[in-house]
């Protein structure tokens, strides 16, 4: 029977010999994902499990990133937990200025190849789709449960799949192509769902693209959002990836639950505007709006393509008075990889700050929340009333070309207004 | 496993995560305080008509953003019985069935409830009544209506640790 490359993945995790979308089934883990806020949650149920080991230490990862460094005594206890419990467990564990945020650490540090099964207490857990692995987001017991028996369950999932056609355009990147897909399924068109991503566009998106793009499959409601390994993959993991990995693609006769197509080429840069990331435009069309606040970083878009970008606005230009600008590399690699190419210093010439790794803002937590009237442009995932601090403040999702020209112009603007058409 | 509760109505699309439990207070990991945020990004005098026989009455793709457990804990701590629905997120549906939260979509009862609606939910076969009006879904499947019958999946894998021995 022919199978998609998600029936497959679960298939070689399962003990089932077939499987179907809605199907429920018992998924082996392959690395086992928690942090400062999942994390602490799921050891009380695996007490109350009755659990004391973990399955496989050498299977789990902490890290230490949504409210590091810490923001208050509240979130220094659930650090010091989080620190103790994994040294106690022999676990992977990534304190504070050793590794940054979950997603960026496992992937730029080699955890995550093609075919695996990644269970991880954070919903952007679906970002190691890049990789062509299966990551999904799981609460705190899920998590318990998966600590204790190395498995979780799961409903089989039907797969959508994004065909991507073309070359991006400049200023059009993997951010755009995640935004334009939520702009034809909305934020529930991928419940129950894996995102597949294929077709011949997706050579031209580079890894760090890739991994903008899978981290929203959440944001349309999608398990993960998957693309397969290919040359892109290959050289990224080359040097880099700890463990052998074979290629699984789709069969091409398998059955999918939906189909849909971005067109690269046609695509412009686009945003989502509050308060959903669904509710997506092209930039034109919010032109001119304000902005108080710059936010570039957070798992989607703290790479150093981001940065790369963000820089390439900002050399010799100053971020507007009354606009404030935050840059957040997503990992300590990428902080120190910007440090040698010189990127922060081209962000504080601008008069832009910069911060360690961290969740931070973009969940609303720390180190650059928003006033009631205050709009932002940030480069993070999700533009809920609320998700960056006050509820009357405005979010607007954009990639990081767009992001660093709204801090230049101090309002939101089309980058080649600001850089000059086509000069990336 | 029958079901009597009360229904609270959040009669909107699209609640996320982070309007039933705002991000500043996922440094929280005691339920008994997680509970004083619960609604606090949506309406927190929500909080007040939860009298611990509670059936949140929600619309379509309730619960859509974060894997927050602290959504569903902080439901617990008020006595919130089961959830009914339009549609739900994933990640909200599986935290609700592993804490053992019946977690129902039926638009049918949705359409029908009010606030105060006596509301008695049969999972096993998946019935729901609204002020003795009734409306059929699927049963729960057999994993689910099991773990949920245990009490969620904290003594499902203590039954399968124990069976390890």
């Amino acid at each position: 029977m022919p199978h998609t490359l998600a029936e497959k993945i679960l298939i070689a995790h399962s003990e089932v010999e077939d499987l179907a979308p809605g199907d429920i089934v018992q998924v082996r883990c392959d690395l086992v994902l928690a942090n400062d806020v999942s994390g602490p949650v799921a050891f009380t149920a695996m007490e109350r499990m009755g659990a004391d080991r973990v399955f496989d230490p050498d299977k789990v990862v902490m890290v230490a990133d949504h409210f590091m460094p810490a923001k208050d005594v509240r979130s220094a206890e659930l650090q010091q937990r989080l620190r103790e419990w994994s040294h106690r467990q022999g676990v992977h564990f990534f304190d504070q200025g050793r590794g940054g945020i979950e997603h960026a650490v496992l992937i730029e540090e080699g955890f995550v190849v093609p075919g695996m099964v990644i269970a991880g207490g954070d919903s952007h857990t679906c970002t190691y789709g890049a990789v062509g692995a299966f990551g999904t987001g799981l609460g705190s017991t899920d998590i318990a449960c998966c600590l204790a028996l190395g498995e979780f369950w799961q409903s089989v999932p039907g797969t959508i799949r994004v065909e991507l056609e073309g070359r991006p355009a400049p200023f059009v990147t993997g951010k755009d192509v995640i935004l334009a897909v939520l702009s034809q399924i909305g934020v529930a068109g991928g419940t129950g769902k894996v995102l597949e991503f294929s077709g011949p566009g997706a050579a031209s998106l580079t890894m760090d693209e890739r991994r903008a793009a899978a981290n929203m499959a959440v944001e349309a409601g999608a398990e993960t959002g998957l693309f397969p390994a290919d040359e892109v993959t290959a050289a990224y993991l080359d040097g880099r990836a700890g463990r052998a990995w074979e290629v699984l693609r789709s069969d091409p006769d398998a059955e999918l639950a939906g189909r849909l197509g971005v067109d690269l080429g046609g695509l412009e840069p686009l945003v989502a505007r509050p308060p959903s990331p669904g509710n997506v435009a092209p930039v034109a069309e919010a032109a001119g709006r304000p902005v108080h606040q710059v936010y570039i970083g957070n798992c989607a878009n703290g790479t150093i393509t981001d940065l790369r970008q963000a820089a390439a606005v900002m050399k010799g230009r100053k971020v507007q008075r009354g606009t404030r600008m935050i840059v957040v590399p997503s990992s300590q690699r990428v902080y120190r990889q910007a440090l040698r190419e010189g990127l922060l210093e081209i962000f504080l010439d601008a008069g832009a700050v910069v911060s360690t790794p961290t969740c931070g803002a973009c969940f609303g937590g720390h180190m650059g929340i928003l006033a009631p009237g205050e709009v932002a442009v940030a480069t993070t995932n999700r533009n809920f009333t609320g998700r960056m601090g006050s509820d009357r403040a405005e979010v607007y999702l954009a990639n990081a070309w767009v992001a660093a020209a709204a801090a230049v112009a101090g309002e939101i603007v089309d980058p080649a207004a600001v850089v000059g058409e086509g000069s990336p | 496993m029958i079901l009597d509760g009360t229904a609270v109505v959040i009669d909107a699309d699209d609640v996320n995560t982070d309007l039933l439990y705002p991000g500043p207070y996922l440094n929280i990991d005691d339920p008994e305080q997680m509970k004083h945020h619960l609604f606090d990004g949506l309406d927190p005098s929500l909080r007040g008509e939860l009298t611990g026989d509670t059936v949140l009455v929600v619309g379509e793709n309730f619960g859509g953003g974060s894997s927050r457990e602290h959504v569903v804990l902080a439901m617990k701590a008020w006595g919130v019985r089961a959830v009914v629905g339009r549609s739900f997120a994933r990640i909200f549906s599986r935290n609700g069935i592993n804490l053992g939260l019946p977690v129902i979509t039926c638009p049918e009862a949705v359409a029908a409830a009010r606030p105060g609606s006596a509301i008695r939910i049969a999972a096993e076969r998946g019935l729901v009544e609204v002020d003795a009006r009734r409306f059929q879904v699927p049963p729960l499947p057999p994993f689910v209506l099991d773990m949920v019958r245990r009490g969620g999946l904290v003594p499902w894998v203590r039954a399968r640790l124990a069976e390890r021995g």
